[in-house]
């Protein structure tokens, strides 16, 4: 049923939010940045309403950290950012997936590098998400193409977070950061809320970074709950000491890589349009995806056979279903505001099943559905 | 008292610890453990976070509840862990590369906003870790790996610049000055809000020997002769101060307190909840 006062129109950013809440988040650390400064101040004003906090950082790193710090007290925890921002939180977000703490980190891209185009929307970080902090480690990334899915997407972050016990991303960019729209707000109850599992009380064999049985990842205690365990970013046993062991490091990093990888079916999601009679499939995201959606009905309207697909998950990236797309298809164009990132995966995926096409842009400015369409008649 | 000091408040099973022998960082564990014993403090309710370093290692032997993070973030950790959890008694045990260099902004941040967090920095003048590179603190002129000719950085107070920074309690002692240290770590968990300890360590592997500061026990002796106590001080002349350091309390002043401040912003909306 919609209620009359779950209509919204809103931002993304403010939807963002608005998720997180209905997630549980209940701390938020992060450092204003254009274009994700909203996300900031809305949480500010409405997590003391619901007994959260806000604390507003001395820079990104520190409001990378105190997010970390917050989860391992028993608070979900959130911190967005953009481009330099999402730079600088790199190494927590390391120490975040070695040590398991689950939170989320928000990426409303900007163009860059560097300073870049602060208030120009872009979608460069997304190779960024997946290799920005050193070392292997798992990565989940999100990215939502409408208002109403940055709510659901944020909520879905934090339930990944706390079942797989890893940071997760949501990347949005600015132009659905920014853009306001119409928005239906779930009831509480239609809201599915997945919290991390705790060990028993009083478990006198607690290991933290021991998995149970039938579990996806050790059992997380709160600093406080009274089990007075060891945390650190270095390779550690089950005990959650460090070790120098190669036996113990190949044991945590393939248990890391794994339990992302053995549930690819779970994390993945994913958007298809018109693919079962595609001649050219137009490969989007985020914001881009609107346009190619744009482009793909102009087309149709033409009579051209023009299929899209949106993944929803990048980060672990849709690997088998664009594998098989590829083996129908004359073509593959993927659409996304940058200089060929997420190309690079649909190449490495598709290898010579169809030619890959890219439209990219590097300017600050969104691909428009004419630029989509000229390309598919172009490849036709 | 120390092995029942072990007992309590280590993880006996993860020792011995990586520490060179001759060490101070050893010491002003103990200080800390034994400041944690004379308050009486619930073990479960004590949160030690460090960041990286040699003094960093600390909390990996002590049996509360720990967080060995990055290098210099250990502040912003624990901040988040503070803001969490108010009830948890929260102490960062930090060094001088690691509070004062990396961790700077952190450090001085945390102490503006006086949030309730007890920093100890052992402060051994050297990156030992890495070898023996010169540090914030490391004094002028002298030597280092990375100094092959004389450090030319002016160094650091790091008490006081946690005192001027906004830290409401800030004091100073030595591995030799153990009764003192312990007393300011003490007046530190007890003062509610910043407090920072500056712990003078001695690093016979890096700093002592690179500058020729002879054997552990002439390095204690220094300690012991250098340190003039800051109420002492006021009656010596500067050539009397000359070659010394001052130890004591530099600040111990009452001020909001930072998580007590946002409870005031929580009980606001409590009605509405």
């Amino acid at each position: 049923m919609m209620k009359k006062n779950n209509v919204k129109f809103m931002q993304g950013n403010e939807a963002c939010v608005a998720g997180a809440i209905a997630a549980g988040m209940k701390f938020y650390a992060g450092y204003p940045i254009t274009p994700s400064t909203e996300i900031a101040e809305v949480s500010a004003q409405l997590l003391p309403k619901v007994g959260g906090k806000f604390i507003q950082m001395e820079d990104e790193i520190a409001g990378m950290a105190a997010a970390i710090g917050g989860s391992l007290a028993g608070l979900k925890s959130m911190t967005a950012t953009s481009g330099p921002g999402f730079s600088l939180k790199q190494e927590n977000i390391g120490y975040a997936a070695i040590a398991e703490i689950p939170c989320v980190i928000v990426d409303v891209q900007r163009g860059g590098p560097s300073t870049g185009l602060p208030t120009a929307p872009s979608q460069g970080d997304i190779m960024q998400a997946k290799w920005g902090t050193h070392g292997d480690h798992p990565v989940i990334a999100l990215s939502p193409s409408s208002v109403r899915e940055t709510f659901d997407l944020t909520v879905r972050c934090f339930n990944l977070a706390e079942k797989y016990r890893t940071p997760v991303m949501l990347m949005l960019d600015e132009v659905v950061g920014h853009m306001r729209e119409k928005i239906v707000i779930p009831d509480a109850s239609e809201i599915e809320v997945i919290d991390r599992i705790k060990p028993e009380p009083g478990d006198s064999n607690y290991q933290p970074y021991k998995v149970k049985e039938g579990q996806i990842v050790p059992a997380m205690a709160a600093y406080g709950d009274g089990f007075r365990f060891h945390v650190t970013g270095l390779i550690h046993d089950e005990s959650g000491f460090p070790s120098n062991s190669h036996e113990v490091a190949d044991k945590l990093m393939t248990r890391l890589m794994k339990k992302v990888e053995d549930n690819l079916d779970d994390i993945i999601a994913f958007e298809e349009n018109h693919i079962e009679d595609a001649e050219v499939v137009v490969l989007s995201y985020g914001g881009t995806a609107r346009s190619a959606k744009s482009a793909m009905k102009k087309a149709r309207e033409m009579g051209l056979k023009v299929g899209m697909f949106r993944p929803i998950t990048i980060w672990p990236f849709p690997e088998k279903r664009v594998a098989e797309i590829a083996k129908n298809v004359k073509a593959i164009i993927v659409a996304e505001m940058n200089y060929g990132q997420l190309v690079l995966e649909v190449e490495r995926v598709v290898k010579n099943a169809a030619p890959i096409y890219h439209v990219g842009k590097i300017n600050g400015e969104v691909i428009t559905p004419d630029e989509i369409l000229a390309k598919i008649k172009e490849v036709l | 008292m120390s092995s029942q000091l072990i007992n309590q408040y280590y993880r006996a099973e993860k020792l011995p610890h990586i520490w060179c022998p001759g060490c101070g960082h050893g010491i002003i564990t103990r200080a800390v453990s034994q400041a944690i014993h004379n308050m009486g403090l619930d073990k479960d309710k004590v949160c030690i976070v460090s960041g990286i370093g040699c003094s960093s290692r600390a909390p990996g032997y002590m049996d509360f509840n720990t967080l060995h993070t990055t290098h210099g973030r250990a502040l912003a950790f624990a901040t988040g862990v503070k803001m969490a959890r108010p009830e948890l008694e929260v102490i960062v045990i930090s060094g001088d590369g690691d509070a004062a260099a990396i961790g700077g902004n952190h450090l001085i941040h945390a102490a503006r906003r006086n949030i309730n967090i007890t920093t100890i920095v052992f402060n051994n003048n050297i990156y030992g870790m890495t070898g023996g590179q010169y540090s914030p603190t490391t004094p002028t002129g002298d030597l280092a790996t990375t100094a092959p000719f004389g450090n030319i950085d002016k160094s650091f107070d790091i008490a006081n610049l946690a005192a001027a920074a906004g830290a409401t309690y800030a004091a100073r002692a030595t591995a030799y000055h153990v009764p003192q240290l312990t007393k300011y770590i003490e007046n530190g968990i007890k003062n509610k809000g910043f407090s920072l300890v500056e712990a003078i360590s001695v690093c016979p592997t890096y700093y002592g020997r690179k500058n020729k500061k002879g054997t552990v026990v002439d390095q204690m002796n220094w300690l012991k002769d250098a340190a003039v106590d800051v109420k002492a001080a006021q009656k010596l002349t500067p050539e009397q101060m000359e070659g010394k350091f001052l130890i004591g309390e530099f600040k111990n002043v009452t001020e909001p307190e930072y998580t007590q401040e946002y409870q005031k912003i929580l009980d606001r909306f409590k009605k509405e909840r």
